[in-house]
């Protein structure tokens, strides 16, 4: 235990030390003590804005610290979200059915992403190729998702309904006393702030452990890591596995949180969100893509709900910022810009000398 | 005879995909193969193309002068792209493609803003003609001719003018050509600029056929990008059969089980050929050669 916790802070990771978690901790409080002062319109708006972090969380790992990009994180949004809807509807929600279901929909994921990093990494697939199968894997699901408007298209009792989607899921509901506990509202909430909490510190950990390292090596010069002895394919296919039930978790909670899903949610728009969450946050630090994220969600919403066309055009204006100006990601960029403007103060021209080597 | 009919039918069909292929993939491929670079606002230069194709139109331009207008306003902002963005995102591919992502979403959005949902289209030229109990557009059926000429015209271009020559001697060695005197900045910008306005005239080309909608874009990326990936890089050994192979599989598919099996198919047939021909059929072809 205590060696886990010591790598909470490491070379992979931005920020640390008493006061970073003291701020994490308040932050999480305050975040876990706000539906009791907001309404039920509000709690579940913030959740909507939390619900998507895993998927970011998982992208980041993938393409941040193995330098794999996937465009295709959408394919397992929309696996977990059908197969939590498919599953919800036929058991229904007594007992512990719904957490069935829901175990189920992150098990999905982990299936279709070890088969397709198998294909893929065992297979000679790189690069940029990467992201063309993934996407093409996406779009293979929307297309297929969308054409499924007929009768015929029944899983026991769930219509996957086409174009426009399967609706009417069950919360997630524990047998609780006499009665039952529905998790919906504050309780749905707060269920989600909890398994943000748990992904972001277990992917500190894991990024900061040698799996984490290796990853970073790969990513820098995969040819070296083979060379060093590292299997590459193998923690290809592992950290492909691990963002992508996270990218389905996104998609369980999605569903949980409207009770629908279209398969627009796996169309290229709906790919190209979380790589904008990513890339603009800073894709090679898991704390700037989590608050990136949060807060691209909260932004494009805000545009979205004062009636204005212009979100997109906003986001992509953001990404395209980022890119020329802070290439390491608008986050990232911020925070280091800040570290050394701190450090500069706090040490005014004591420039430490450096000793020089004998011999 | 009802059998030569339909085999003309699957034969009219199956030019109809090759030509759509050949004319989206185009402007993709050009731009990938010389550059390196995957422009993800390939379909919005599509879009900037219909549209300006039909807004002159109805302004009253003779069509074929309204589709080299389209063409026009594509590759000038085809070059205003390479000049302020692509320019500084050469050797960072992640980033071109991110940065082009970010254009094709400014784009669409911008369009819905600026143009509505749909703008009213133009008709189709030159009428049908009926064979059996099927009609077939007369437009449509010049389409795949006129891809053939693009990629002859374009045949020309890269192997008997200055240009070509050049972008050539960068394609193989970038530095090498620099030393000798090549500009190759010049050379990227033509390039996209080229790029850009055959994706102008892939636009213009369908505008007739199509209602235009700002969404039109990601229609034709998909396609464009199978298209290229199954051609590889070499753009005049790969694209052809490439289009020609997909357009048999996507029509077989499509007259069997509808159109979004037949989209499905071509989707699938690429995940399969990077998984066994990463470099495409034009590096396969290459390879075979033994020229790498």
């Amino acid at each position: 235990m205590r060696r886990l916790l010591t790598l909470l802070d490491g070379p992979q990771t931005l920020g640390g030390g008493p006061l970073f978690w003291a701020a994490f901790a308040a932050i999480v409080v305050a975040a876990a003590l706000i539906p009791q002062f907001v309404n039920a319109f509000a709690v579940s708006n913030l959740t909507y804005f939390l619900l998507w972090v895993f998927m970011a969380l998982g992208l980041s790992l993938i393409w941040g610290y193995a330098g794999i990009l996937s465009f295709g994180q959408t394919a397992f949004f929309g696996l977990a979200g059908y197969t939590y809807g498919v599953i919800s509807v036929n058991v229904g929600d007594a007992g512990l059915w719904t957490w069935f279901a829901f175990v189920v929909a992150l098990a999905m994921p982990a299936v279709l992403a070890a088969v397709l990093g198998y294909f893929m990494f065992y297979g000679g697939v790189r690069d940029v190729f990467v992201g063309i199968v993934t996407l093409s894997v996406t779009l293979v699901f929307e297309t297929f998702m969308a054409q499924t408007a007929g009768p015929e298209w029944t899983i026991g009792e769930a219509r996957l309904n086409g174009f426009n989607g399967m609706s009417n899921m069950p919360p997630l509901t524990l047998p609780w006393g006499d009665g039952a506990l529905i998790f919906d509202g504050p309780a749905f909430f707060w269920l989600v702030l909890a398994l943000v909490v748990v992904a972001y510190v277990g992917l500190r950990i894991l990024v900061n452990s040698r799996f984490g390292n290796v990853l970073v090596a790969i990513r820098e010069n995969a040819d070296r890591a083979e060379m060093l002895g590292y299997n590459v394919r193998m923690y290809q296919l592992a950290v492909f596995v691990i963002g992508s039930v996270l990218a389905g978790m996104s998609g369980a909670l999605y569903t949980l949180w409207g009770s629908y899903i279209t398969p627009s949610s796996m169309g290229l728009t709906a790919a190209a969100l979380p790589i904008i969450w990513v890339a603009a946050g800073g894709r090679k630090d898991l704390t700037a893509t989590l608050v990136a994220t949060v807060f691209l969600t909260w932004l494009s919403q805000q545009l979205a709900v004062r009636g204005n066309q212009y979100a997109l055009i906003w986001m992509g204006a953001i990404l395209l910022t980022v890119v020329l100006f802070a290439p390491q990601g608008l986050f990232v960029s911020l925070w280091k810009t800040a570290h050394s403007k701190l450090r500069r103060h706090r040490r005014p021209a004591t420039a430490k000398t450096v000793p020089s080597l004998p011999g | 005879m009802t059998f030569l009919i339909e085999a003309y039918a699957f034969f009219y069909q199956f030019a109809d995909a090759f030509a759509f292929l050949v004319l989206c993939g185009l402007g993709l491929a050009i731009i990938f193969g010389m550059m390196g670079v995957i422009n993800l606002a390939h379909g919005e230069f599509i879009m900037c193309g219909a549209y300006i194709t039909v807004l002159t139109a109805r302004a009253g331009v003779p069509l074929p002068f309204a589709m080299l207008a389209g063409t026009a306003a594509a590759g000038v902002v085809g070059l205003i792209v390479e000049l302020l963005i692509i320019r500084r995102l050469y050797h960072r591919l992640f980033d071109s493609i991110v940065a082009t992502w970010a254009l094709s979403l400014i784009a669409t959005q911008g369009m819905l803003i600026v143009a509505g949902p749909s703008i009213e289209g133009l008709k189709t030229p030159f009428g049908s003609f009926e064979l059996g109990e099927y009609s077939f557009s007369v437009y449509r059926a010049l389409l795949p001719l006129i891809a053939l000429l693009l990629l002859a015209g374009l045949y020309w271009l890269f192997v008997h003018t200055r240009f070509g020559i050049h972008s050539r001697a960068t394609i193989e060695d970038a530095d090498m050509a620099r030393a000798l005197g090549a500009s190759t900045r010049r050379i990227y910008s033509q390039t996209f600029t080229l790029g850009a306005a055959l994706a102008g005239l892939t636009g213009a080309l369908y505008a007739p056929t199509i209602t235009a909608v700002p969404t039109m874009g990601q229609a034709f990326i998909v396609q464009s990008f199978v298209t290229v990936v199954v051609s590889g890089a070499d753009v005049m050994l790969g694209l052809a059969p490439s289009a020609a192979v997909l357009a048999f599989i996507q029509s077989l598919l499509t007259k069997s089980y509808g159109q979004l099996i037949g989209q499905i198919g071509l989707l699938l047939t690429v995940i399969v050929v990077v998984r066994v021909l990463p470099k495409g059929i034009s590096g396969w072809v290459l390879q075979r050669n033994g020229r790498r």
